[in-house]
């Protein structure tokens, strides 16, 4: 097993490596001076020199890649242009509301798509299954800020049950701040809840088919039994992973989200870093949300031990 | 030979697929829809009742009637024909990134699974690819190649390659041991003859499922971009930019946001129908319950 750990960690940091191997070209792959692009039209010559001396851009590419790797290991993400503090102090601050949505998002996700995956697979074939397939597949198939819209219209300003946008005024309570996640954690949670009713569904119908199935029903134990207790923790494996793979993706993947409801969280500040070009913004959030995924990857493995004793590494 | 492969394209045939497709109304459904959508963008000027950029102030926020099916915007364009020609350019992206995803993924996904001793390497990079959110990944790409029409397009190819190689290295992987991939090594078949002829023709059934889930995302990747304000031009009528533009007027005229949303939905839950159908069709293990 410590061997098994011991790969796998090795090998989350070659894929690391390749991931900041790869936002250094993206940044550096800019057509023209990334100095001048970054402070804009209206700045000076001397101004463009200053910030290509400050971010070392007037050194051998290598030499560049270097000093990225070696500042990186040491957790140096280097310094936004526009915020003027370090990007890993910005990614902190906005740590917050993005680590709370996807959280609730998560629990949404949950609590609609494995009910219906339980149900479409403990009803193959019928209505009930066809009609929770397609409603699934109708959820997967908005796009989050066209709900999002929607949801604002009709729960925020014609009902007014929900905050429209925002995070709540400054030294709001955790709870005021989480109320105002609500209603973007809901249309996040619908949305992604569609691969968790997917995954729920298949894993489901795999195990409904084994054989202590099969013994639990001539056993005359009652329908529910055999489905909650004998099926589904057989069939948690799949959807635990899908629930992981969902979180890691959301962390990052929610920028449409943050930004539609004015949530000041990761995905907000990396849009705002694009729309200003603040390049060491956007290289060390992608380096952070790509670190945080493998890593939950690693996790979901490792997990696998404790859900299930026949996994063996 | 290619009926000896993984599940095949060509394991099926025309008639059971529309056979399959027949008792599959979703997916028939899917694939019915598609097909209009796709007709009402190539004969847009024809479909189009005004044209898409006629600006009529006196006509500004009219909800829908029987002359603007879909009402107007905020510059009195009629919002259907602007709906109809805004499909042009969002399906146009979304097979211009199937394309891409599928050439760029092809040889990545070949090379892994094919040569050995290339495998280790192009999987980490396909590995680390996918460790980004798409969306996110296609943001920063755009906004280091810049916004426009090409650069979307291209940096959602960029996006979506890695799920087509790993998809393609895993079929390639099973192809690579087959039979008959190892009589033509024998008959000292070129290795280039071999993947064209051996390997690529029987990964059609995978890439095709693929794409068409792709063409899924990258309208719905397209239009989160548009809304963001990083995708194409504002002037461009795309779906995005239709509802980025019309949530200034959520509330008081809903029409401008909820008719293009409901395209974008419409396409994208057919392309999955569809998607799903034909995955289900080429998997023999499935296919016996269709």
């Amino acid at each position: 097993m410590l061997s098994y750990v011991l790969r796998r960690l090795t090998g989350m940091l070659v894929v690391m490596a390749v991931v900041a191997t790869m936002v250094f070209i993206i940044v550096r792959v800019v057509p023209g001076d990334p100095a001048a692009i970054m402070l804009g039209p209206d700045a000076t010559a001397a101004d463009v020199a200053g910030l290509r001396l400050k971010l070392g851009l007037d050194e051998p590419l290598f030499v560049q890649f270097g000093q990225f790797l070696f500042d990186l290991v040491r957790g140096d993400l280097g310094r936004s242009i526009f915020l003027d503090r370090p990007v890993t102090q910005a990614l902190a601050e906005r740590a917050e509301p993005t680590l709370l949505l996807t959280l609730m998002a998560i629990i949404v996700a949950v609590l609609i798509g494995v009910p219906a995956g339980v149900i479409s697979a403990v009803n193959r074939g019928r209505f009930l299954d066809q009609a929770t397939s397609s409603l699934a597949m109708l959820a997967a198939s908005m796009p989050s800020f066209w709900l999002g819209l929607l949801f604002i219209q009709f729960f925020s300003v014609k009902l007014g049950w929900f905050p429209v946008a925002g995070y709540g005024p400054p030294g709001a309570g955790f709870f005021e701040r989480a109320g105002h996640l609500v209603l973007p954690a809901i249309v996040l949670g619908l949305i992604s809840s569609a691969l968790i009713t997917r995954f729920t569904r298949a894993s489901m119908l795999d195990v409904l088919g084994e054989d202590y199935v099969r013994t639990g029903r001539a056993k005359g134990l009652g329908e529910g039994v055999v489905i909650l207790k004998h099926a589904f923790r057989n069939a948690l494996i799949p959807i635990l992973t899908v629930v992981g793979l969902t979180m890691a993706l959301l962390l990052g993947g929610a920028v449409v989200t943050e930004t539609m409801f004015g949530l000041p969280g990761v995905g907000n500040l990396v849009v705002s870093a694009v729309l200003r070009r603040d390049y060491p913004v956007i290289q060390g959030a992608l380096i952070v949300i790509a670190g945080v995924y493998v890593l939950v990857n690693l996790l979901i493995d490792l997990a696998y031990l404790l859900v299930d004793p026949r996994v063996r590494y | 030979m290619a009926g000896a492969s993984a599940p095949s394209a060509s394991a099926l045939s025309k008639g059971r697929i529309w056979q399959i497709l027949w008792r599959r109304k979703a997916a028939l459904l899917g694939l019915t829809l598609l097909v209009i959508m796709v007709l009402a963008a190539i004969f847009a000027p024809w479909v189009a009742t005004h044209k898409p950029d006629a600006m009529r102030i006196a006509q500004r926020l009219k909800p829908p009637s029987g002359v603007n099916f879909f009402g107007t915007d905020e510059f009195g364009r009629d919002l259907f024909s602007r709906v109809i020609y805004g499909g042009r350019v969002s399906l146009t992206v979304g097979i211009l990134t199937v394309c891409i995803s599928c050439v760029l993924g092809v040889f990545l996904g070949v090379l892994a699974g094919f040569f050995k001793r290339l495998d280790t390497g192009l999987t980490r990079i396909i590995d680390a690819m996918m460790s980004f959110p798409d969306i996110l990944l296609a943001i920063a790409l755009v906004a280091v190649l810049g916004p426009s029409l090409v650069n979307v397009v291209t940096a959602l190819g960029i996006v979506y390659t890695p799920r087509v190689a790993r998809i393609v290295r895993a079929s390639t992987l099973v192809i690579r041991e087959l039979p008959f991939v190892e009589a033509a090594r024998a008959l000292g078949t070129p290795t280039w003859r071999i993947l064209i002829m051996h390997v690529l023709r029987n990964l059609t059934s995978p890439i095709m499922v693929q794409a068409t889930f792709i063409f899924a995302y990258a309208i719905l990747a397209e239009a989160g971009l548009s809304f963001l304000g990083v995708g194409v031009s504002p002037e461009t009528p795309t779906w995005g930019t239709i509802i980025s533009t019309g949530q200034q007027y959520a509330g008081k005229a809903d029409w401008i946001m909820i008719f293009p949303g409901i395209a974008i939905v419409t396409a994208v839950f057919s392309l999955q129908m569809l998607g799903d159908a034909l995955r289900d069709m080429l998997d023999p293990k499935l296919r016996k319950d269709l």
